[in-house]
């Protein structure tokens, strides 16, 4: 029988299962973080359990850690001490961590595949929604609460009731790829079907603009997965995909043997059922910018603010969060989405951080300046992005238009550690959720690729990037 | 974990779509190394201006609500992050049970992993109850919710129910299936 992509790595990971309820899975790879994980290892202390695959289990500090200069203390106590815990529970349990000093410390979804953690075929689980990004490389990867964290670590498998599948299809050339990123299709994704338009299903980005795609960029897509309330989404390995990681540090060695078994069976069979389908056409797509308070609330560059009533299309419940969302947002309706100034602007997190990222967005500062009204900065996803970034000298290109170059870590994209919106402030962020004070409190969050932040960077307003020359 | 038993209370109506886990639990105070302690914060913004005046406004803060143990709300309720903080401030502040016609996938997960009972609602059934503001109890054994004299059925996963019913730990549970994981282990390529 004809079977989907998703299908085939559930079948060959399954450990039990059950006639009626959820299968037991095994994973792969569990990468874990210092926020989800603390209340997990000491669940295993009180049980007086072990960690079973220490060599499956990687651990890093990215979402509280400041990305100012690393050799100065941390000054907030809390977040100093919920990273000791973690260096603590690692060293007593045997996981390999990379540390706030490692050159391999990052954002747990930027590192896990320039470590080549992350490969194709394989299980992923991390407490933390955005581990969906790992499925650009064909892996079925998803979030997990607390308590699985303590059950993987425990007996590296976990319940899971058997989701449903939804093949997403994105076709068309985009007319310029620089303008209209990945960034743009997702959010339409979103927007078009809603934020809980995928719960309960596994996505499968198909189609020609997909294998378009740089890795990078479908990183971006698969990471926002969740955003439409999918566990997971995934596209189907290819060769972009094996010559990425091939050579990277945690690769196995037999890795050439691997790729001929991927590259025949890692894909959904011809006629393969999905439960839903959903088709995007890229050459039809602006530039996304949201203006409201979920990444579905979301519109073209070109457009305005909508009115509550327009966007919700006759549902009482979405008009009335409309509403609530403009009145968060200081928004009025019908204002030019190109009219709305920002104060701050910031390019990172594990949706839009990887080194493509940071090249594409200094390709329009170079040479320039940012507003005067603007405050702006750079985090790249990893130690190793910035490394890169640094030979390749883009931390100048940014530094001489006004950006701050910070160390890695999640930043701003939840205001974990002191990179905070003030109360009011507008920000163009790259980063995946524009909830009510996800950056801040009281701050206001605009969802964006980063070719539109750095545009917005240099205006002090969203502009439409593709009237300006990004070639 | 506690064995779940019937909850009667009044209900908290909580009434608005899409609530993400950052407005359950906003992200200052993940922090904590430890599961308790988090009902003080929960929807922590929403409840409270400059940090320590309650709003007025807000359902939570009305007297009437202080000793509810059931939250009514509605669509996609536990969207956005993973973080069971969200589950552990709910059970912390003293709710046991969760109305809504739909849950996020990960929140809903984690709920039962704390002893808190989902339930599914249909639309309109979660309307009348949005319209009452008597007591209604919560009866998982025979999967009904009590208004007065009307009974309102709810479906749940079987396994779901006995977790919660029997207050299972999981692990112990999966810990029996070890020679199949070992079995599992052995049959794979290393990778």
């Amino acid at each position: 029988m004809s079977r989907t992509l998703f299908e085939k790595i559930w079948d060959s990971h399954v450990v039990v299962q059950q006639d009626d309820g959820p299968s037991l899975l095994y994973v792969d790879r569990h990468l874990v973080h210092e926020v989800t994980s603390p209340q997990a290892f000491d669940g295993l202390r009180m049980n007086k359990r072990i960690v079973r695959r220490t060599d499956l289990t990687f651990a890093t500090m990215d979402h509280n850690v400041p990305t100012t200069d690393r050799s100065l203390p941390i000054v907030d106590q809390i977040s100093s001490r919920q990273i000791q815990v973690l260096e603590k529970n690692c060293k007593d349990f045997g996981i390999e961590l990379f540390d706030i000093h490692s050159p391999n410390q990052g954002i747990v979804h930027v590192i896990g595949p320039e470590l080549g953690i992350t490969l194709p075929g394989t299980t992923i689980v991390c407490g933390d929604s955005h581990t969906s990004t790992h499925g650009a490389f064909g892996s079925l990867a998803f979030g997990i609460g607390t308590s699985d964290v303590e059950h993987v670590l425990a007996t590296q498998c976990v319940w899971m009731e058997k989701p449903t599948t939804f093949e997403i299809k994105v076709e068309g050339k985009r007319k310029n790829p620089h303008a209209i990123t990945a960034k743009d299709i997702i959010l339409s994704i979103i927007r078009q079907i809603g934020t809980a338009g995928g719960t309960g299903t596994i996505i499968e980005y198909r189609g020609g603009t997909i294998s378009d795609l740089t890795m990078e960029q479908r990183m971006t897509i698969c990471n926002m997965s969740i955003e439409a309330g999918a566990r997971a989404g995934l596209v189907a390995p290819d060769e972009k995909t094996f010559e990425f990681l091939r050579g990277k540090k945690y690769v196995p060695k037999n890795y050439d043997e691997l790729v001929n078994y991927w590259r025949e069976n890692l894909k959904s069979d011809a006629g393969a059922h999905f439960d839903k389908s959903f088709t995007l056409y890229a050459d039809k797509i602006s530039p996304q910018v949201s203006w409201g308070t979920n990444p579905a609330m979301t519109t073209d560059v070109t457009g305005t603010v909508p009115f509550p009533e327009e966007y919700s299309k006759g549902n009482v419940d979405e008009e009335k969060a409309a509403l609530k969302a403009l009145q968060y947002m200081g928004l009025k309706p019908g204002t030019q989405i190109t009219d709305i100034s920002l104060d701050r602007v910031f390019i990172g997190s594990c949706t839009n951080s990887r080194l493509e990222d940071l090249i594409e967005a200094s390709k329009l500062i170079k040479g320039k300046k940012i507003s005067s009204k603007v405050r702006a900065m750079v985090v790249p996803g990893s130690q190793l992005v910035k490394r890169q970034a640094e030979q390749l000298g883009l931390d100048k290109i940014f530094k001489d238009a006004g950006f701050e170059w910070r160390e890695s870590g999640c930043s701003m994209c939840l205001g974990m550690n002191p990179d905070i919106l003030a109360s009011g402030e507008r920000c163009a962020s790259t980063s995946n959720r524009n909830f009510e004070g996800r950056q801040g409190a009281g701050g206001r969050t605009h969802l964006v690729s980063p070719i539109m932040a750095a545009a917005a960077a240099l205006a002090g307003h969203f502009v439409d990037v593709r009237e300006l020359d990004l070639n | 974990m506690e064995p779940f038993k019937k909850i009667k209370s009044i209900v908290t109506p909580l009434d608005k779509v899409n609530v993400d886990t950052d407005q359950i639990i906003p992200k200052q105070f993940l922090k904590l190394v430890q599961k308790t302690g988090f009902g003080q914060y929960l929807f922590y913004d929403w409840r409270f201006e400059n940090g320590d005046k309650p709003r007025e406004d807000f359902v939570l803060n009305n007297p009437k609500y202080c000793d509810s143990k059931i939250l009514l709300t509605r669509d996609n309720f536990g969207c956005g992050s993973s973080r069971e903080h969200a589950a552990w401030a709910l059970l912390d502040y003293g709710f046991k049970v969760v109305i809504a016609p739909s849950f996020a996938d990960i929140f809903y997960n984690n709920c039962f992993k704390n002893g808190i009972l989902p339930i599914r609602l249909d639309s309109q059934s979660v309307e009348k109850l949005f319209n009452n503001s008597s007591e209604i109890e919560a009866d998982l054994q025979n999967q009904t919710i009590a208004v007065g004299d009307i009974i309102i059925p709810f479906e749940i996963e079987s396994h779901r129910k006995k977790t919660l019913l029997e207050g299972l730990d999981d692990i112990a549970v999966t810990l029996q299936y070890e020679d199949k994981i070992t079995m599992y282990e052995k049959s794979k390529s290393k990778l």
